[in-house]
């Protein structure tokens, strides 16, 4: 008993486990507060906070390439594209206007692991020829591809619709799941049961693959190859004189992280139901997921996580519902003056619309020049890299 | 009009978009380096064989004023890119880093420059247009816009990057992200996100046959001016030795007395200042601009500055050339659609074949 005292008060002191219990908790609490404060239309709630999963999701991946390897990847934006039209071309009726003639229907559950393949493929063909460059040439090997995939995407009409995209995607099926009475009906199974465009089912699969990809990343990190990637990233010419060969590890990294991407393309499609070129360009996913990933920590999963969220709250909740603030305060305090258009003055709400892309950029700036290292950095890279080593242990085995 | 195709074909097979000629020069002369090896040598001679076969028959169709035509945007585009892309490849050459707001201090030059090219001071009207009376007052358009431009991101170097020169380094990356999100909110504060008509002030007059206009004479002197001037400034004065040795070698440039965080600031200022002449260059050309062009007009300059060797300051001014001829003869004789696709791939391309750029050297990882 008192050694589990001892492990409950040493997760207590351990802020990646509180990071952890906090975001369980949530996954909890966020439904039932939604319900709550919102009523019937609880689900927009869920619907913004799956969309952030999809957001967590990428930056778990791109933390791998990026975090781990320490490879440089602008292009991730490109994967999830894949991804994602992987899924809208072969789980819609879409195939049926091209040439093929024919409309293919594939579970959502098959596609998902085919679009998570399809991306680590694609990964793994741009990366062969190029990670043996240094640093920042992957980067921008990577910068170009995801420049080019949306734009094919964009031009090849015939197979992917163009800049409309492609619409009327299937919705998730779920072969067998039970009925009771939280759903108002009696006991039993039904089959074939449709996702809908109820969003709790899309929160609950979202909430389930992240849940599987904190496990898969951070079991990978504690891996012989996540020892790997360490090393390539500290000091690449020393880990290859120890055995690692550089190319294969990267190869790894920079596939599995595509793989996440890939994995989430597949899941965003089918919650939008409907994808076009313009959701994977560089300022609106490659750049933000890199934003997500260092300003919360990279190397850390819990820290990237909640920069994800973060992130993700702040561009598409907060800084869009600033006017409506704004105004609604300065009608309150009785300067409502303010609100109306004057002459080059276009009124408040209007004004702070305007300063959207500022106040981002302001955030950003100011975030790196308080934290360079991000929010929450990895504790063990800082207490082997920063606080020096030579003189103390770094594991003290009489502890534990 | 068949005869003259005889030596315009053998013209094209030499500076076609630049592209062939150029990489087979490129792989002759990486015999010597790592990088290169037969198999390299021999898919860059089958691309650029197959390039030539395929355009030929295009090039040989439209007739050869199309195809001067397009050669003069192609190098009137390429002078703007060249003049961008120098400033991505000095900052990247002294700080390493991939200064992604510098294309929008590019469209800050051309949004500056707005008011003043209307202010009624200098008599600038489009009806004027032609004379030699728009010399001096664009040329002080010029000088003012680009001291104005180069300050600022002295100032956004001196905020944004210096705090975090020892910091992690996707820390910088990451501001320069924020200072490009923050300029293009601060002009579409100004103007808001539409299309800006820019005053067309430069003489429309077509030469040979109208395949060349005044205009695209006008921004190549320009660019070259502008070029040279840079050149001069950086072989001949002090502050230039300092920058290349900085550059070089950060810690023996100090310990030889050279000011670093002065020099790394007159970087900036130089980069700032020849992309802004660059925004007032390309307005006058396009006559249209808005809050949002930085991005895409940056990235394929800096695709020109990687083509050229990053980090080296005539290989940017050659790269922007060449990519403008590719663009312009993929617009003219392709399909404008693949322009990106097509710059991109090439993006990808030499950095696979030849990771250094055309005159890049092997330098050793900071």
């Amino acid at each position: 008993m008192p050694r589990l005292l001892r492990r409950a008060r040493g997760l207590t002191r351990n802020r990646d486990a509180i990071i952890y219990a906090i975001l369980i908790a949530g996954v909890f609490i966020v439904p039932a507060i939604a319900n709550f404060t919102q009523g019937t239309s609880s689900g927009v709630v869920l619907d913004q906070v799956a969309n952030a999963g999809v957001f967590v999701l990428l930056a778990i991946g791109l933390n791998i390439v990026v975090g781990f390897a320490g490879l440089l990847d602008l292009g991730y934006a490109a994967f999830f594209a894949i991804g994602a039209y992987t899924y809208a071309m072969f789980g819609s009726g879409w195939l049926d206007v091209t040439a093929l003639h024919h409309a293919v229907h594939i579970p959502f559950w098959i596609l998902l692991f085919v679009g998570m393949g399809l991306a680590a493929l694609s990964g793994a063909i741009l990366g062969a020829p190029t990670l043996r460059l240094r640093g920042d040439y992957l980067a921008i090997v990577t910068l170009g591809f995801g420049e080019i995939v949306p734009r094919i995407f964009r031009i090849k009409i015939e197979w992917t619709g163009g800049i409309n995209g492609i619409t009327a995607l299937d919705q998730p099926t779920l072969p067998v799941w039970f009925t009771g009475p939280w759903a108002g009906q009696d006991f039993g199974i039904t089959r074939n049961q449709v996702f809908g465009l109820d969003p709790v089912p899309y929160y609950i699969l979202i909430v389930i693959l992240i849940a599987v990809s904190v496990v898969l990343a951070s079991n990978l990190y504690r891996s012989r190859l996540g020892r790997a990637w360490m090393a390539i990233r500290e000091d690449e010419v020393a880990a290859a004189a120890m055995g690692v060969n550089p190319v294969t590890i990267k190869l790894l990294a920079f596939s599995i992280g595509a793989s996440f991407s890939g994995f989430a393309g597949v899941f965003f499609a089918a919650k939008l139901g409907g994808i076009d070129p313009t959701l994977f360009g560089f300022q609106n996913i490659s750049i933000v997921i890199l934003v997500m990933v260092v300003l919360g920590g990279m190397g850390n999963i819990s820290g990237v996580i909640v920069g994800a969220i973060g992130v993700y709250f702040l561009q598409n909740v907060i800084i869009p519902q600033l006017p409506t603030w704004t105004t609604g305060a300065a009608s309150s305090v009785g300067l409502s003056f303010l609100n109306n258009p004057n002459g080059d003055w276009a009124g408040l709400g209007d004004e702070v619309q305007r300063l959207n892309f500022i106040i981002f950029g302001l955030i950003l700036v100011g975030t790196m020049l308080f934290r360079p290292q991000g929010l929450f950095p990895s504790q063990l890279r800082q207490a082997e890299l920063q606080k020096g080593t030579s003189d103390q242990s770094v594991f003290d085995a009489s502890t534990s | 009009m068949g005869g003259g195709f005889g030596p315009l074909l053998s013209f094209l097979a030499t500076t076609r978009g630049g592209l062939d000629g150029h990489l087979v020069g490129a792989l002759r002369k990486a015999r010597s380096s790592v990088q290169s090896s037969l198999v390299t040598r021999v898919i860059g001679i089958a691309l650029a064989a197959v390039v030539i076969i395929y355009l030929s028959p295009k090039v040989y169709a439209l007739g050869p004023s199309y195809f001067l035509r397009i050669v003069a945007v192609g190098v009137a585009l390429g002078a703007i890119y060249a003049l961008i892309a120098i400033g991505y490849t000095m900052v990247y050459g002294i700080v390493e880093l991939i200064n992604f707001a510098h294309g929008d201090v590019f469209t800050l030059g051309a949004f500056i420059s707005l008011p003043l090219l209307v202010t009624p001071f200098w008599h600038l009207t489009e009806e004027t247009g032609g004379g030699w009376g728009i010399v001096l007052p664009l040329i002080a358009v010029f000088l003012i816009v680009m001291l104005i431009t180069g300050l600022i991101n002295v100032g956004i170097e001196r905020v944004a990057y210096r705090p975090l020169r020892n910091a992690p380094r996707l820390a910088p990356l990451i501001t320069a992200v924020g200072v490009s999100f923050f300029l293009e909110g601060v002009m579409y504060l100004w103007k808001g996100a539409v299309n800006l008509h820019y005053p067309d002030l430069l003489p429309s007059n077509r030469f040979v046959g109208g395949t060349f206009s005044a205009k695209d004479v006008i921004v190549i002197v320009a660019a070259v001016i502008l070029v040279a001037g840079l050149a001069f400034f950086v072989n001949q004065t002090k502050l230039g030795k300092a920058m290349r040795a900085t550059a070089q070698d950060r810690d023996a440039a100090r310990l030889m007395g050279i000011n670093i965080d002065r020099t790394i600031s007159a970087t900036f200022f130089i980069g700032a200042v020849l992309a802004a002449a660059g925004g007032i260059t390309y307005g006058l050309y396009i006559n249209s601009v808005n809050n949002g062009l930085g991005f895409p007009i940056g990235l394929v300059a800096f695709t020109a500055a990687v083509f050229g060797g990053i980090g080296n300051i005539p290989g940017a001014a050659l790269g922007g050339l060449i990519i403008g001829l590719i663009r312009a003869t993929n617009d003219g004789y392709v399909d404008p659609q693949w322009t990106d696709v097509v710059t991109f791939a090439i993006l990808i391309l030499v950095l696979t074949l030849r990771p250094t750029g055309l005159l890049g050297m092997r330098v050793p990882e900071k």
